[in-house]
């Protein structure tokens, strides 16, 4: 068979029902071929980005690789900004380009781009497939290679001569990615060294005051099972508060007595006190990064166990005294065999006294007592206690991420998605859109600004075309609201370039694409508007004015 | 603080860039780097030379070894290196200077590769410290051109870097 057909068969096997994509004429071998799969869907995207982030909601929800295609040339750089988030986040994706003919390659032809060069910051792994023979060993590499060890995007870039080539292959032989395949120079550490886990029990038998961090390691799975399952077990078996990153929000649910909130400068009181207070810091899949670590100011820091699958993030911002290496799952488990049962009455007591001051101080900050626009707040505590339990969130960047990261609360089962690493504007829709597509009964809503909106609404055809439900809120100021921000605090509230006047009406913009909205304006409006957008069954826009002055902490 | 990595890599096409991409786009400064293919032909060692702390020397190792197509690094330490770095040196010379070039070729252990009427290129294979005196010791003569090949480095005794 072809090449082309080869792949198509490939990508079956491994388990892929749909694709993300836009195609052009270096990848049309391959639509040939996928138009006569009866497996696997292909979700036109808007825009070759949208295709990556699609995947990369898709792969966060699942736990599993998802894949996004691409032509040569523009269609392959437009997938870079979604490669690079994904890298940033962690997120297993694979992104297959077309490529100009190989011996036309470095002449610089229509719609040639060196790929692999210029995804090459931002990939896990890439491979240009020279010899068409070695298609079936390269997806299952890139497979494995995405999803195993610390999760990343792999890119796999094919010269359309080469999709044409006709290869012997069977299907029925084909060696999926769940085989390890032998490769010399990636052998990623599973279970965590023994003597190491030994110390962790042992320091958290002796620790008064010790704090679980996670982070985004907690949605690495293992045959469909998450990790915060597992810290769920862990935290309420020894009785140790959590905290975690942005890239950790939904690993525990918010109502629980352990919880204590997101660090960081964006972060809750609570958690940054727990931070600075415990005597010892369990570091879960979290590399704690720039925004995340400032928390951490007390003198005499804590001693602090690591656990990672990357050996690279170990020691790299923070000293640990226990590092751990491996498989977050693995590792878990081995904790969760010796783990001592406990209780940490007085600290926990502490920790909730905190939570409670701190919350009643913001019951009673002075509201915004307009009546012509939505308190962000006000409308965050009706969403919470509106949503299924189930419901995936995925979050945008700017003041409407900052918002929905500290009063946004998802019960057990939620999940929330946003680009943590990266911050990519664009994200929440596509990936809301990637996200509902694997779970089609579950309700998924992109939560964006206006500003960011504006990135991505050309996915709303997606969604219509593929039937995709998502439901989308735009948190509308007129203006980038995080940038306006910045220049008020730091360049002497000289706002520039972040007026976003000429911005269409959404709700047209909606009505365009067949889909119905509303518009949110009046405080006592907020329970009806958001019922509203939960009973619908088709997609849904709902924007809702956000006073201009609004600060990202409220 | 100078370091001495040998790394063993899969010899494919790409695998220099993904390599020299790293230490540039994280900030590590390379002092050279030489690649040769070993006895097995489908692998390559580099021998990089790369300055910076312990902590830099630490994250250096630990992103090349995430890295696909690095098999293996090591990093050796001073004392346990034989390393070599061959330097072709050209000399302006005047037949009368001649054989005092040969004369210093002879006490440094250099060969003399070429001769022309007005040049002579010498060669010598030796460690860092050595090639430096021998540069020092040609300067008065006229240095035209020298080309290094960069470090390369095993380490002393029985044990070896294997795949």
């Amino acid at each position: 068979m072809t090449t082309a057909k080869a792949l198509v068969k490939c990508l079956e096997k491994e388990g892929i029902t749909t694709i993300f994509g836009y195609p052009g004429a270096m990848i049309c071998p391959f639509y040939d071929e996928l138009s006569r799969s009866n497996v696997i869907e292909h979700v036109l995207v808007r825009h070759e980005a949208n295709a990556g982030h699609a995947a990369s909601g898709l792969a966060r929800l699942t736990g599993k690789a998802a894949v996004c295609v691409a032509t040569s040339g523009p269609g392959a750089l437009n997938l870079i900004t979604a490669i690079a988030t994904a890298y940033m986040d962690s997120i297993p994706i694979v992104a297959i380009t077309g490529q100009v003919s190989s011996e036309q390659i470095g002449k610089d032809v229509f719609q040639e781009a060196d790929i692999m060069g210029a995804a090459e910051p931002f990939v896990k792994h890439s491979y240009l497939v020279k010899d068409a023979a070695q298609l079936p060993r390269i997806i299952a590499e890139a497979f494995y290679i995405a999803t195993t060890g610390r999760p990343g995007p792999v890119l796999i870039d094919i010269p359309v001569d080469v999709q044409f080539v006709e290869i012997d292959f069977n299907p029925e032989n084909y060696q999926d990615s769940n085989t390890p395949p032998d490769i010399r120079g990636y052998k990623p550490s599973v279970a965590g060294n023994k003597l190491q886990i030994k110390r962790v029990i042992e320091a958290i038998e002796q620790s008064r005051k010790p704090l679980i961090c996670a982070g985004g390691g907690m949605f690495a799975a293992k045959r469909g099972k998450f990790a915060f399952e597992a810290m769920r077990e862990m935290a309420q078996h020894a009785d140790i508060p959590v905290i975690h990153t942005m890239m950790g929000i939904s690993s525990f649910p918010t109502d629980h007595r352990l919880y204590c909130g997101m660090i960081g400068m964006h972060g809750k009181a609570t958690a940054n006190r727990a931070l600075n207070e415990c005597d010892l810091l369990i570091l879960l899949g979290a590399r704690v990064n720039d925004r995340a670590i400032p928390a951490l100011t007390k003198d005499t820091p804590p001693k602090i166990i690591h656990v990672d699958i990357d050996p690279a993030e170990i020691g790299k911002n923070l000293n640990a005294a226990i590092p751990v290496v491996g498989e977050i799952c693995m590792v878990l488990a081995q904790i969760l065999e010796t783990l001592p049962q406990k209780k940490h009455n007085e600290w926990n007591a502490y920790l909730n006294k905190i939570k409670s001051t701190v919350s009643g101080n913001e019951k009673t900050a002075e509201n915004n007592a307009r009546t012509d626009v939505i308190n962000p707040r006000e409308f965050y505590k009706t969403l919470n206690r509106l949503l299924p339990r189930d419901t995936v969130i995925t979050a945008d960047v700017g003041q409407n991420q900052i918002w929905t990261a500290n009063h946004l609360s998802l019960g057990e089962g939620g999940r929330f998605i946003t680009s943590g690493g990266m911050g990519t504007m664009g994200y929440s829709v596509p990936a809301a859109i990637g996200a509902k597509r694997s779970a089609p009964e579950r309700e998924v809503i992109a939560i964006c600004g206006d500003g960011s909106f504006q990135m991505q609404f050309m996915e709303l055809a997606t969604a219509v075309q593929h039937d995709i439900n998502i439901k989308v809120i735009i948190m509308k100021n007129d203006r980038l609201g995080m940038v306006r921000e910045v220049q008020k605090l730091r360049y002497d509230n000289n706002q520039t370039a972040v007026f976003l006047d000429g911005s269409p009406d959404f709700i047209k913009l909606a009505e365009a694409y067949g889909i119905q909205g509303e518009r949110l304006c009046e405080p006592s409006n907020i329970d009806k508007a958001l019922i509203t957008l939960l009973a619908s069954k088709q997609p849904y826009v709902l924007v809702v004015d956000v006073d201009a002055e609004e600060r990202s902490l409220l | 603080m100078k370091h001495t990595l040998s790394v063993l890599v899969e010899n494919n096409a790409g695998v220099l860039s993904r390599i020299s991409g790293l230490f540039a786009r994280r900030g590590f400064n390379i002092h050279s780097l030489a690649v040769g293919v070993t006895e097995n032909e489908a692998i390559s060692r580099i021998t990089i030379v790369a300055q910076g702390d312990d902590y830099t020397l630490e994250q250096i190792a630990k992103q090349l070894n995430k890295l696909v197509d690095v098999i293996k690094i090591r990093s050796v330490k001073e004392e346990e290196l034989l390393s070599r770095e061959l330097m072709l040196i050209k000399v302006g010379c005047a037949p009368d200077k001649r054989h005092e070039l040969v004369a210093i070729a002879e006490i440094s252990g250099a060969k003399v590769s070429d001769v022309s009427a007005q040049s002579v290129t010498l060669e010598l294979s030796a460690n860092a410290q050595r090639l430096a005196a021998f540069e020092a010791l040609l300067n008065p003569y006229g240095i035209r051109e020298i080309a290094r090949t960069g470090v390369i480095a095993l380490q002393k005794g029985a044990n070896s870097l294997n795949t």
